[in-house]
């Protein structure tokens, strides 16, 4: 806020236009307004209706430029802001909410899948073991069909083996008969006698 | 200071005439340098608003950020003094509050006029303030208004005595609203002016004025922080007693 000029004289109080000893070749400009009024410039009554006249036009402008176009521009910059980020947070807590559903479902799936495959098991397990219980009575009845006929003919065997036997000891007894006496028996005689030894 | 050699710290606040517009009615009317700092300070805001908010980025730059904090700031201490109620008188507030500061703001530029630094501009925003609370109060709440002097509570002796002190508490805040502005722009002014007259004063007697010349050159820095310390806070206080007063217009009756 200096001036830079050269000798100067510094007047702190309220300076009287025209009293003034000019200091060294400086001049004091008398402004109009000091020369019937009050010589300090914020007291002078004289400027008074220019400065509200124009105060008044320039705050009534400001006043119309801000609430009709500066501050609703802001305005509309803070509220889009807003509500940006409002859509966003929206956004995110929905795509947040979409995949906890999806992941739930996959967890579902998941269950289901594995419950499935367990039944599956178990469905294969019981039709196998169904089956093997099939497959081993029929095997079993088979094998006791078998054995029967087996002893059956185990039977017969002994019967006709048992049959043989008897033909063989006459055979025999009438030939130890003959060689020991040396006469042949009669048949029948040594039939009854064969008989009589294999029931005792 | 554009006409003046002297270092006369008064010369400042002078107004001068760039237009005379005649005497209508006896009464002098003038476009002054102050008339064109007006209108300066409403087009600088004006356009730095725009400016600074052409882009409508949803993310911000400097200037839109600037743009964006001083309404923020504004309609927050709007808010806070008034409620959400006084938001209807934000432009208003916004435009007291840009106003004063801009004008504090640029007269700190060297050989600038400081609008703020006369009188009748600070009364006149003064009134503005306190008409618009009489006004909006009494359309809003009619003869209720009338209780904001009117405190409850209070023994019916004293009742009168109490509305007295109630009625020049508020008929003095125009007065210490405009006052305090004024004074504030005014005095730091002149002492800047004054701590930079005594260092041309000094430098001009000579070598060992040049040393002597350090301190006031010293106070001149340290002033003109305070000055846009001033500047700025003298805008804000301007800003939060205009919500003060509002609220007794929205919410009269203590």
């Amino acid at each position: 806020m200096s001036e830079p000029h050269g000798p100067a004289a510094i007047i702190v109080a309220q300076a009287s236009p025209g009293t003034l000893p000019a200091a060294s070749g400086v001049e004091i400009a008398v402004p109009a307004a000091e020369a019937h009024g009050s010589n300090f410039p914020p007291f002078d009554v004289h400027t008074f209706p220019s400065q509200l006249l124009w105060l008044v036009i320039a705050f009534a402008a400001l006043y119309l430029l801000m609430s009709r176009v500066a501050l609703p521009r802001i305005a509309t910059i803070l509220e889009e802001r807003h509500d940006r980020i409002a859509d966003d947070i929206e956004e995110a807590g929905k795509l947040k909410a979409e995949s906890e559903a999806a992941a739930e479902a996959y967890e579902t799936a998941l269950a289901s899948a594995r419950a499935k495959a367990h039944g599956i098991a178990t469905e294969t397990r019981d039709t196998l073991a169904a089956e093997a219980e099939t497959r081993r009575k029929s095997l079993e009845a088979d094998l006791n069909v078998k054995l029967a006929a087996a002893e059956v003919q185990i039977a017969a065997t002994k019967t006709a083996a048992m049959a043989n036997v008897r033909g063989i000891a006459v055979e025999a007894a009438g030939t130890i008969v003959n060689t020991l006496i040396g006469a042949t028996p009669a048949p029948g005689a040594v039939e009854e006698a064969v008989d009589t030894a294999i029931k005792g | 200071m554009a006409s003046g050699s002297v270092i006369d710290p008064i010369h400042q606040f002078q107004i001068i005439k760039i237009v005379e517009l005649g005497q209508p009615g006896g009464i002098e009317l003038a476009f002054t340098n102050s008339a064109a700092f007006m209108f300066g300070i409403v087009a600088l805001v004006f356009f730095f608003l725009t400016f600074a908010t052409r882009g409508r980025t949803l993310v911000p730059g400097r200037l839109q950020s600037m743009a964006e904090l001083s309404y923020e700031f504004v309609a927050s201490t709007v808010r806070g003094s008034a409620g959400n109620e006084g938001m209807k008188f934000f432009p208003l507030v916004f435009s007291l509050f840009i106003f004063v500061l801009t004008a504090n703001m640029v007269g700190m530029i060297p050989y600038a006029f400081t609008v703020t630094s006369h009188l009748i501009v600070t009364a006149a925003l003064a009134l503005v303030v306190i008409l618009t609370v009489i006004i909006y109060g009494f359309v809003r709440h009619g003869t209720h208004f009338l209780h904001l002097f009117v405190p409850s509570g209070v023994p019916a002796f004293l009742l009168p005595f109490m509305v007295v002190i109630e009625v020049i508490s508020f008929l003095s805040r125009p007065i210490s609203l405009s006052l305090r502005l004024f004074a504030n722009m005014l005095a730091g002014h002149i002492a800047m002016k004054v701590f930079a007259g005594f260092i041309v004063m000094m430098t001009a007697s000579g070598v060992v004025g040049w040393f002597g010349a350090v301190l006031p050159l010293a106070m001149v820095v340290a002033l003109t922080a305070l000055e846009f310390l001033v500047a700025a806070l003298q805008a804000y206080v301007f800003a939060v007693l205009t919500c003060i007063y509002l609220n007794d217009a929205l919410h009269p009756g203590h």
